[in-house]
């Protein structure tokens, strides 16, 4: 599904990802670890086609290179980014942003575009399962909204959109238990065996909820280890800094 | 030459439509040419009267020039004032004449192939539809005696009404454009809604048969009778061409006792090219008198064309209790400049007022809001809210907010808020990342931000302004 080679990524000058590599095959959910500043950020950021980065390497989805595709054709091909801090969009109702977004991918895919009855009964459906307010639905995007409400609005998003790689930007920081619970359920319940995950965080907890099928340690912009789940346990015992 | 005209037209005697192709007062502003265009219209003496008045006191007046967009000097002895509409051979032929570009940007509209054709003057071989819907129209507001004609024939059929009205909310003397308009003024509306009557229908200028050819300085004027409510959209979203680089309107709006005016306006003249030549000076003067008690003159407007838009539709809010609103979203991209705001003049007890207004510049365009909020000693307990939003797109393009504030009255209270934001590039990655292209991201967002002042339009014109917000910022990414 989506195959990363030799990234290096720099900013101003300064290397962010160094030699970077990595492999997620379908139906496979990946946990990147690591502390602040190693990189993790970035590398989403990259993954989603976010400019101001001095890149090279190689990065394939679906065995081809998508460097040069703009964001949204990208999202358009089913990479979906859950972001750390998601945007406020004064003005613009969610549900009204989860149509566009929805019909915009459709469109480019060459699918039939949902009209608002088709859309309000999907929104409904997964805003259910995801035990979201529909209330908020109503309401701007994200303006007023809770951190944990952003995040499941994320959630709730990407199960709309139903991408085949999804990438949760620290989605876990920020969210009591019953929230984390929620996102979890929402990971769990979209994993098939054509959709596959990295999920970023710093902590272990989110692994306890959802079970990665490979961990992978990064730091200073490197993969130094990869593993298990059982990496994971390892890796919040020892602390960043006397992982070897 | 011009005595030739003149004397051809003064020959004509059966009529005047079809014989007057071609015709046109000559070059330059003097009495000659404005008797030539009372007479072409059939006006009365007083009219004509009327007319020369405006342009004795034209003569002591010179043009404003506080504005912050500058504009080349006009030179006004080098206008016709007076041209018939064109003949079939001048107009162009079918659509594939047309800028490719201006038939993409209908494309995205939405625009029908026939309203594309009125627009550019196309002579078209049967209009049924527009003809039939406006004779259906006509019939409905005859039976509830609303009178909805062009003002020519106003001033001959309703002389009563245009007399006692019209210059009544902006004099004769009212500034250099205005009386300008006020001495050459070639054609424009007349609402009258008798009292007690709520319009049955948004009247629209689209609905007036034979108006496409108002020409450039226009003339509005509209009454709200007693206990009386209209609805009267202006302009359309598609972007309209004219010869005419200079268009000075006048509009009058009167509300009598408990009447309600709602004046809905899309301005999408042609802006000129990507480096700001040839577009349009749009140069409006429009005022609206709340003249009985508790009537309510509402102004929506969506600027979004022409190089320079100048304008400020005010309310003078005279009766008791009256209100007065201004909803404005104006957009200016490439060169384009705009000084645009409102005043509100507060005479009358328990007036209110709320101004909201929204201005986006991108490309290298300037936008001002510029506003007067002036509470008379009279207009105890009045109050006044403005919220003026700024947005900018690049670092090129200029926002600024003027508010002028006089309050006389120790018991009336103004409140003004007032932001300027930018589009940030995490919003517009947020969006890409949702599988819309920077245009569609672009346009979501400022939708968003002009979500007030939208819905205040008419369903029909909304959804339209709402896809033109979008298409006027086209290129301004990236």
């Amino acid at each position: 599904m989506l195959k990363i080679k030799n990234l290096n990524a720099d900013i101003e000058n300064k290397s962010i990802l160094n030699n970077f590599n990595l492999e997620i095959k379908p139906g496979e959910v990946h946990a990147i670890m690591g502390p602040n500043g190693s990189g993790k950020s970035t590398l989403s950021n990259i993954l989603s086609g976010k400019k101001g980065y001095d890149v090279s390497g190689e990065i394939l989805f679906e065995n081809k290179n998508i460097f040069e595709l703009e964001t949204e054709e990208r999202a358009h091909k089913g990479i979906f980014l859950a972001f750390q801090y998601p945007l406020e969009i004064p003005g613009v109702n969610t549900n009204i942003f989860l149509k566009t977004s929805l019909n915009a991918i459709r469109k480019a895919r060459g699918e039939k575009e949902l009209d608002a009855i088709e859309f309000l009964k999907l929104v409904k459906l997964k805003a259910k399962e995801l035990k979201f307010d529909e209330e908020k639905l109503n309401r701007q995007l994200n303006v007023g909204f809770s951190g944990g409400e952003k995040k499941k609005n994320e959630i709730l998003q990407m199960s709309i959109l139903n991408p085949k790689l999804s990438i949760l930007d620290e989605t876990d920081s920020g969210l009591d238990i019953d929230a984390l619970k929620i996102v979890a359920d929402g990971v769990n319940s979209l994993r098939k065996k054509d959709n596959s995950f990295l999920i970023i965080t710093h902590y272990q907890r989110l692994l306890d909820y959802i079970k990665p099928d490979y961990v992978h340690v990064l730091m200073n912009g490197k993969i130094i280890k990869s593993g298990g789940p059982e990496l994971a346990l390892e890796l919040e015992k020892k602390g960043y800094e006397n992982f070897n | 030459m011009r005595e030739k005209q003149i004397d051809k037209l003064k020959d004509y005697k059966y009529g005047f439509t079809t014989d007057i192709e071609n015709i046109r007062a000559p070059k330059g502003l003097n009495k000659e040419v404005i008797k030539f265009i009372s007479q072409a219209k059939k006006e009365p003496k007083w009219m004509l009267d009327w007319r020369m008045k405006a342009f004795e006191r034209l003569k002591n007046l010179k043009e404003p020039n506080w504005q912050k967009p500058k504009y080349p000097k006009i030179d006004y002895q080098d206008i016709y004032y007076y041209s018939a509409p064109k003949s079939a051979s001048e107009k162009p032929k079918s659509i594939d004449e047309l800028d490719p570009k201006l038939l993409e940007t209908y494309k995205k509209l939405g625009i029908p192939l026939q309203e594309q054709q009125r627009l550019n003057g196309i002579a078209v071989d049967a209009v049924f539809d527009s003809v039939s819907v406006a004779t259906t129209f006509k019939e409905k507001l005859n039976e509830v005696g609303v009178i909805f004609c062009s003002i020519s024939e106003a001033i001959q059929k309703h002389p009563e009404l245009v007399k006692k009205y019209l210059g009544s909310v902006i004099p004769l003397t009212d500034h250099y454009f205005a009386t300008l308009n006020s001495a050459v003024f070639t054609d424009g509306s007349f609402v009258y809604i008798p009292p007690g009557v709520k319009c049955p229908m948004e009247l629209s200028t689209y609905f007036r048969i034979n108006a496409s050819q108002t020409g450039q300085f226009e003339r509005t004027l509209i009454i709200a009778d007693k206990e009386s409510y209209v609805s009267y959209l202006e302009g359309c979203t598609a972007p309209m061409r004219d010869e005419n680089q200079l268009h000075a309107a006048n509009v009058e709006l009167v509300a009598l006792d408990n009447a309600e005016i709602k004046y809905s306006t899309v301005q999408n003249w042609y802006p000129g090219d990507e480096n700001g030549k040839g577009g349009i000076y749009n140069f409006v003067t429009k005022r609206g008198l709340c003249k009985g008690i508790n009537s309510k003159i509402s102004w929506t407007q969506v600027e979004t064309g022409s190089a320079i838009t100048w304008k400020y539709p005010s309310c003078v809010l005279q009766g008791d209790n009256s209100i007065g609103e201004f909803y404005s979203i104006a957009i200016t991209n490439n060169h384009q400049k705009a000084d645009t705001g409102t005043k509100m003049i507060h005479l009358g007890k328990n007036t209110k007022s709320k101004i909201i207004s929204k201005g986006i510049s991108a490309g290298f365009s300037d936008m001002t809001y510029r506003g007067l909020v002036d509470i008379s000693s009279k207009a105890k307990n009045s109050r006044n809210y403005t919220q003026c939003d700024s947005l900018l797109m690049g670092n090129k393009c200029g926002a600024h907010t003027v508010p002028y504030i006089k309050n006389k009255n120790p018991d009336s209270n103004i409140a003004h808020e007032a932001t300027t934001s930018k589009i940030s590039e995490e919003q517009l990655h947020y969006c890409q990342q949702r599988g819309l292209n920077p245009e569609e991201a672009v346009g979501l967002i400022v939708n968003g931000f002009c979500k007030e002042v939208l819905q205040q339009l008419p369903m029909e014109f909304a959804v339209e302004a709402q896809k033109l917000v979008g298409i006027s910022l086209e290129g301004s990414v990236g």
